[in-house]
């Protein structure tokens, strides 16, 4: 290809896309993951219909099944929940909410461990020592039992009006909470690494205050491996969400995430009205699926052993 | 996800398999347990602290009243022998000889008496079945007389929802009055029990699970019609209606008290499974605050709309309750415009009329009350207390919000949501109102009284509904006889219909669900009598 000036053929010639096009399953797993995070951005102007707004739905909608079985509805491509609301509109402002959640922890997260894993790796000793056994402590706990923990304890803590307001931060704190020390861990590391490189030795020769050290000089060079693990939190996050909903603590049911569709149409399950639980069901798993795919592409494409 | 919940359910199922099969050990040929799973658990185990359904379904195992119902809700003798009404003010009552409490103590009239005060107390959610009480005086030991402050023909119909529990127990735990579960308070007997019936409470994990032992001592084995077999019940509250009927389907509980509508079809289908049918003395409305200035949970400021009759008639004419029979209870509701079924004295066919459904009409109705763009507001709501309860609310919810009045259904589980409408702390609520004594005086006496000084007067009147005219026609019921009191009774449903305090949604239908072997007689109340049931 011949070299394109400007950042967009910096991209195209680079090998991170040479390797992205040469794996078919990453580009399927990238269009899957864009069409998902379109649908859910996109929401307010492409689904059907609106169903956060009750005054469109109408009891007589209810259990209406998908489009090309015998008794669909075209308004309804997916079929009516036991409320009436169109299951795909359901779908895509579910999946709204769950991506904000799974983006909002994994920065949450990020920042977090970003953060502890420096302040460790960089100033070593005590403080070191401190940070990572809190993380090594974390780490033996399940992070959806610390999730579950947070949510409950919150809950406990605040009145319910208060706690209906907050849920969806409270949900945000407990997935991102849980998930920092994997982030701290792999950035002390690389930082373990750096700090004593010579042009980290060269910048503390001339004066330059540690903290500016650790942000300009240090942490560019260890944010490559945080973006594979953000990746691939992602899809954990999202999938944190749905389980908390699913078990009825996570975002209030006024603004129901795919995990809390899934709970809902799990009871109409076996009575036959199988499409209020599968589609945001299978909704979730394209979406998880699909960001994990390309978390460990990337992680491939961007380690120079294993290509 | 769904792999995840449906590994966690068979994670579950093969554990409870297991349970099961270590209950079936050789040498336990004898033992005949029913597990038995509803969507809501007790929230207490005191027998006067919450006339509640859910917590009678179990108290009524353990305990006994004086006075006992038949399969058909007829009265029979319980804990008393005989009761005559010796004087128009005085009862008096024959106790049983030779019964004896759980824990060893003997039962007597001390223990009557001191039962009835305990369900005059303050915290006791009892008061409308002892409201007329004046004292009871114990002659002998086994025979006590319960002065009336007016002369109450009705007093055995009450007195046959009143557990019987003693006297040196409760004080010796300290118990001596009922637990406040208002104040969240935890007493003694939220937790233990020690009555006179047929089972023993043997354990209880709240939200768990209870277990109830077969009392070989009780009276009443030798009775005639009490042949149950049944030697050990296991409670289990599952709120997911899913997990309830996959848990029956697949011989984890062996009996469901509410399984879910949606499902009826496929259970009755199902082998080795059977569904009993019937109607419920239980009707399900909505009620209102109509006390205060201004409503805690709406957005209209320094007025409550609900005080004008034009927006009770728009909200009630907004709601498509064909639509919530069809699809909601799919068929299984007999919707009302009154307050109570045909089964209770004093219903009267030609006030069981309802408003017509006429969306139109409330939109104009509510513009002509000052709102033409509608308030918001929050309806409270139980989601495992009545057969579909949540998704009723949320059918309101949608309708409501087509005339303009945005609603939020605010629904929790019924132990917070019964806590918090009893605080009055609630703008519109939904709730279920059974009516044990088969008399029309326990529904209005309840719900629609002027909450004043007098004992069961408006005690579950949470939205403070205080007519004068309606409170007069309460007080007559009380003492009327013959063919004036159930004029006074059609004069007051009239008036509920005229001057909508609630808005009626429906009766209930209470189908049962469980294995083909057991035997139970289906009762309008909703309660299963273990006593009565015969597992093959």
């Amino acid at each position: 290809m011949a070299a394109q000036s400007g950042p967009l053929g910096r991209m195209l010639d680079s090998d991170l896309w040479w390797s992205f096009k040469r794996s078919p399953v990453t580009v399927v797993s990238a269009v899957v993951a864009l069409i998902c995070i379109l649908g859910a951005v996109l929401a307010p102007l492409l689904a059907p219909h609106d169903p956060f707004d009750l005054a469109t739905l109408n009891l007589g909608d209810a259990f209406k099944p998908p489009a090309w079985s015998q008794d669909g509805d075209m308004a309804f491509p997916l079929g009516t929940d036991d409320q009436g609301r169109d299951v795909l509109s359901a779908i895509m402002y579910g999946a709204r909410i769950s991506l904000l959640v799974g983006v909002c922890a994994v920065v949450f997260s990020t920042i977090v461990g970003v953060a502890v894993g420096l302040v460790a790796g960089y100033v070593g000793g005590a403080v070191d020592g401190l940070l990572m056994r809190i993380a090594d402590i974390q780490l033996t706990f399940p992070s959806i039992l610390i999730a579950l923990l947070v949510d409950g304890v919150v809950r406990a803590a605040v009145p319910r009006e208060v706690h209906d307001r907050i849920a969806l931060f409270v949900v945000i704190f407990a997935i991102g909470i849980s998930a920092w020390p994997q982030f701290a861990r792999t950035v002390r590391g690389s930082t373990l690494v750096e700090r004593n490189k010579e042009y980290v030795l060269a910048a503390r020769v001339i004066g330059i205050s540690q903290i500016r050290i650790m942000l300009t000089h240090v942490l560019p060079n260890v944010l490559g491996p945080v973006l594979v693990i953000a990746t691939l939190n992602l899809g954990f996050a999202i999938l944190a969400e749905a389980t908390l909903s699913f078990l009825g603590v996570g975002v209030p049911p006024t603004e129901p995430s795919l995990g809390t569709l899934i709970r809902i149409g799990n009871d109409f399950l076996f009575s036959g009205e199988w499409w209020i639980t599968i589609f945001p069901g299978v909704a979730l798993i394209a979406m998880v699926l699909s960001v994990n795919l390309l978390g460990d592409w990337l992680r491939d494409a961007l380690n120079p052993r294993l290509r | 996800m769904r792999d995840r919940a449906r590994g966690l359910a068979l994670a579950f199922a093969l554990g409870m398999a297991w349970v099961a099969g270590a209950g079936m050990a050789p040498g336990a040929a004898q033992a005949r347990s029913v597990r038995w799973a509803a969507s809501g658990d007790p929230n207490t185990m005191d027998p006067h602290s919450q006339n509640v359904g859910t917590v009678t379904m179990v108290l009524q195992q353990i305990y006994d009243p004086l006075i006992k119902r038949e399969r058909d809700l007829s009265l029979a003798p319980g804990l008393a022998t005989a009761w005559v009404q010796a004087e128009p003010g005085r009862w008096r009552f024959t106790l049983r000889d030779g019964v004896k409490f759980h824990e060893g103590e003997a039962f007597g009239a001390e223990d009557v008496a001191f039962s009835l005060q305990r369900a005059l107390q303050p915290t006791s959610n009892f008061g409308i079945y002892v409201d007329t009480i004046e004292r009871a005086v114990v002659v002998d030991p086994l025979t006590v007389d319960i002065l009336t402050k007016t002369p109450d023909p009705i007093l055995p119909n009450k007195l046959a929802s009143v557990f019987m529990m003693s006297k040196a127990w409760a004080e010796r735990n300290n118990a001596a009055r009922p637990q406040n579960t208002r104040a969240r308070e935890e007493l003694f007997t939220t937790r233990n029990t020690n009555g006179t019936g047929a089972y023993r409470l043997a354990s209880r994990e709240p939200d768990v699970r209870t277990v109830l032992a077969r009392n070989d001592a009780w009276w009443g084995w030798a009775v005639e019609g009490n042949a149950g077999n049944v030697t050990e019940i296991v409670y289990r509250p599952i709120a997911s209606d899913a997990t309830r009927v996959a848990a029956l389907l697949s011989g984890e509980v062996d009996f469901v008290l509410d399984p879910p509508l949606q499902d009826l079809g496929r259970l009755r289908a199902a082998p080795g499974v059977k569904v009993l049918e019937g109607p419920e003395v239980r009707s399900i409305f909505l009620a209102m605050d109509l006390s205060r200035d201004e409503l805690l949970y709406a957005d209209v400021k320094g007025t409550n709309p609900f005080k004008d009759i034009r927006v009770r008639r728009a909200l009630y004419q907004a709601i498509d309750i064909q639509a919530i029979h069809r699809t909601t209870m799919r068929g299984q509701s007999v919707v009302t415009g009154t307050l109570f079924p045909e089964q209770v004295n004093g219903y009267a066919k030609e006030e069981d009329v309802r408003l017509p459904f006429d969306a139109a009409r409330a939109r104009a109705l509510l513009a002509e009350a000052g709102y033409p763009q509608g308030f918001a507001v929050t309806l409270d709501c139980p989601n495992n207390r009545y057969i579909n309860d949540e998704q009723i609310c949320q059918n309101i919810a949608a309708m409501w919000s087509r005339i303009g009045v945005r609603t939020a259904v605010k629904s929790q589980p019924l132990a917070p949501f019964f806590a918090q409408v009893q605080r009055d702390d609630t703008s519109i609520y939904l709730l279920g109102w059974g009516v044990p004594t088969l008399d029309a005086l326990y529904s209005f006496q309840s719900l629609l009284a002027t909450r004043a000084g007098a004992q069961g007067d408006g005690i579950w009147n949470y939205g403070r509904y205080s007519n004068p005219a309606m409170d007069a026609l309460i007080q007559r019921m009380k003492v009327e006889t013959g063919e004036t009191r159930q004029a006074t009774i059609r004069e007051a449903l009239r008036l509920y219909r005229e001057d909508i305090p609630h808005i009626p949604l429906h009766h209930q239908m209470i189908p049962w669900a469980m294995r083909s072997n057991i035997t139970i007689p289906h009762m309008a109340n909703n309660q299963p009598y273990f006593r009565w049931a015969v597992v093959n």
